[in-house]
């Protein structure tokens, strides 16, 4: 028994009287759920984003771009480096003793955005059928394969999802050609799925790249090891060329989204301070309409530190009530919705807000710290209120 | 009878604004162990600050107080406390129950104090709900109670620990006559039967007859003692 006893004793008393403060207490966990609610929807996106991005590249796969180019878009690749690269050491061979890669072409083309009705770019590969070999989890899900030569698109289930005008056996025009919508393909829910996908040789004619391409892709003989490429990169002054594995190379990509996230919390912590007041006023409120109570129990014998944390937990339920709300509401509405943002290389990238149970708990970390602030001056208060108060009429 | 409180000089003043309030200069008084005694004066005599200092809830800014041969107004807060929970009940004259807790939970809150087990809690509750006569009424909430048995539920609360002093403050103020008479009856039941010690503060007359003694308080002086019984 004890201070224990004590404190728990307050703190029940302080639980059941809430009903007595109903709609200041339930603005209070309106106003933490809601600052737990905007957060996590951004941090599930940028998790979203991340993973999507994340997932997309593999270890065994390195990924050649011109040096200091920040996205596939704006890399340079021509045939002849295409031709040195692919006698490094460390690529992968096939069957014929010839190295594994592929050249591919990333280009932008108009479409619209569903949601919005805005006009957006879209990214269009130009790609080989060794790229397809590249890309463990590709998968036509509708329709066929294009045929090389011919106007024939593939187009990933992102981009059914999000842009008009991309149905099976649809025809859309970029420029002054025409494509036939032939095929669906799926990757497993990478950033791939945002593309169109187009035969290499044709995107390169139709979109004037000469002999050039954007990007050069290339099966590793060991995963991860991408030194045999970098070392013969460096030491031939003709190429002015980045190597990086798949996987790193997309997960870098996948941290342009941090602005988001710090955003996010600048959003969310500005709003908590506004949650903040909410529960100090409620808090204060609380202790003034159990002044009596308070200093009865003080009075009989109870000590200020019962009344100290009697308070404080009150405001503590109340945040993580509102938290557990704010988290609960973000998952129902956002876990698994399906967007489209600008990602890196100006590009649209479809993706899936993704919660996590660190995410949840970094949404009950907030409301707790909430509570906790919220909670403590006005339990201070609490502590420090006159005992004689009692002897006075309890309103 | 062995003086259970002894007031030695007691001074108590306070500052509002820029002006100084004396209440008591040099109060003396000496409360036997066994006594029931009434305080009564006109509003702003001292009665009830005289009361928060015997009940360790409001310290003198002079003098000594003397408890059961301890001296208690340099006590720290938190020693207060424990000194009043091991010693004192008070009874309020709004009864001053916990809303959300019935009768047995509010009778209670004394002994979470106590080192005692549920079980024992529950025993000594329902012994001072029957010395109240409300056991039949343990269960239930304060405000599905009348005034008088919620008063008689705030005995029960004062006395369930046991201590030696029971202080009252007006503590029929808030009832009809013959609801106080039957409290001020349990009141001298107490101090009879129990030999507890009773300050009470009081307006009424008819209820300072039912204390052994009545003093009468006028700007922070005794003005006249009497005898009632």
């Amino acid at each position: 028994m004890g201070l224990f006893s004590q404190i728990w004793t307050v703190v029940v008393m302080n639980v059941r009287s809430l009903p007595q403060r109903l709609w200041m207490s339930l603005a209070a966990v309106l106003a933490v759920s809601v600052v737990v609610a905007v957060l996590l929807s951004f941090l599930a996106m940028s998790n979203g984003f991340a993973s999507t991005l994340g997932g997309t590249g593999s270890d065994s796969v390195a990924i050649v771009t011109r040096s200091g180019s920040q996205s596939e878009l704006n890399s340079v690749i021509g045939r002849d480096s295409v031709n040195i690269v692919s006698t490094a050491p460390g690529i992968a061979q096939d069957e014929n003793g010839q190295p594994i890669y592929s050249a591919e072409l990333y280009v932008v083309v108009d479409g619209i955005k569903k949601s919005s009705g805005t006009e957006v770019n879209i990214p269009m590969r130009g790609i080989s059928p060794e790229g397809f070999a590249l890309r463990d989890r590709v998968d036509v899900v509708a329709g066929r394969m294009f045929e090389p030569g011919t106007n024939e698109i593939l187009v990933g289930q992102g981009v059914i999802d999000q842009f008009a005008g991309f149905d099976l056996g649809q025809e859309v025009t970029f420029g002054k050609t025409r494509w036939s919508v032939v095929g669906v393909f799926s990757t497993g829910g990478t950033a791939f799925e945002s593309e169109l996908w187009a035969d290499a040789r044709l995107v390169q004619d139709l979109f004037n790249r000469g002999n050039s391409f954007q990007t050069m892709r290339i099966r590793l003989s060991e995963p991860g090891n991408v030194e045999g490429i970098s070392e013969l990169i460096e030491n031939d002054p003709r190429l002015i060329l980045d190597v990086d594995t798949e996987s790193d190379y997309f997960s870098s990509q996948g941290e342009a989204l941090q602005g988001i996230v710090f955003f996010g919390w600048g959003v969310s912590i500005i709003m908590g301070l506004g949650a903040l007041a909410g529960a100090l006023n409620t808090m204060y409120t609380s202790v003034a309409s159990r002044a009596g109570e308070i200093a009865t129990l003080r009075a009989i014998g109870f000590s200020n530190v019962s009344a100290f944390f009697g308070t404080l937990a009150e405001s503590v339920v109340l945040s993580i009530i509102g938290g557990v709300i704010g988290a609960l509401v973000s998952y129902t509405f956002m876990d698994g919705l399906t967007t489209a943002t600008m990602g890196p290389g100006f590009t649209q990238v479809v993706f899936t807000f993704e919660m996590s149970p660190e995410l949840f708990k970094n949404g009950i970390q907030l409301a707790l710290i909430i509570g906790l602030v919220g909670g403590f001056f006005p339990a201070w208060r609490a502590a420090r209120l006159p005992v004689v108060t009692a002897f006075r009429k309890v309103a | 009878m062995t003086a259970l409180f002894d007031l030695k000089d007691v001074a108590k003043s306070f500052v509002k604004g820029k002006e100084k309030i004396t209440i008591f200069e040099k109060l003396n008084m000496t409360i036997e162990d066994g006594d029931f005694v009434a305080i009564m004066g006109p509003s702003g005599s001292g009665k009830t600050t005289l009361l928060n200092m015997l009940g360790g809830v409001d310290q003198p800014t002079g003098g000594e107080v003397w408890f059961d041969a301890e001296r208690v107004d340099s006590l720290s807060e938190g020693q207060l406390a424990k000194w009043r929970a091991n010693n004192v009940g008070f009874i309020f004259q709004f009864y001053n129950l916990m809303p959300m807790l019935n009768a047995a939970r509010n009778v209670e809150l004394p002994l979470l104090l106590t080192k005692l087990n549920g079980k024992q809690r529950k025993k000594n509750v329902e012994t001072a709900l029957s010395l109240v006569e409300l056991a039949d009424r343990a269960k239930h909430m304060p405000n599905e109670m009348s005034g008088g048995q919620q008063q008689r539920v705030a005995i029960a609360r004062a006395i369930v620990s046991d201590p030696k002093l029971l202080l009252c403050d007006e503590p029929t103020g808030d009832l009809d006559r013959a609801t106080a008479d039957e409290i001020l009856k349990t009141l001298q039941l107490l101090n009879r039967e129990f030999n507890k010690t009773i300050v009470m503060v009081t307006h009424d007359p008819a209820a300072a007859k039912y204390a052994k003694r009545t003093i009468h308080l006028d700007k922070g002086e005794f003005v006249e003692e009497e005898l009632v019984a």
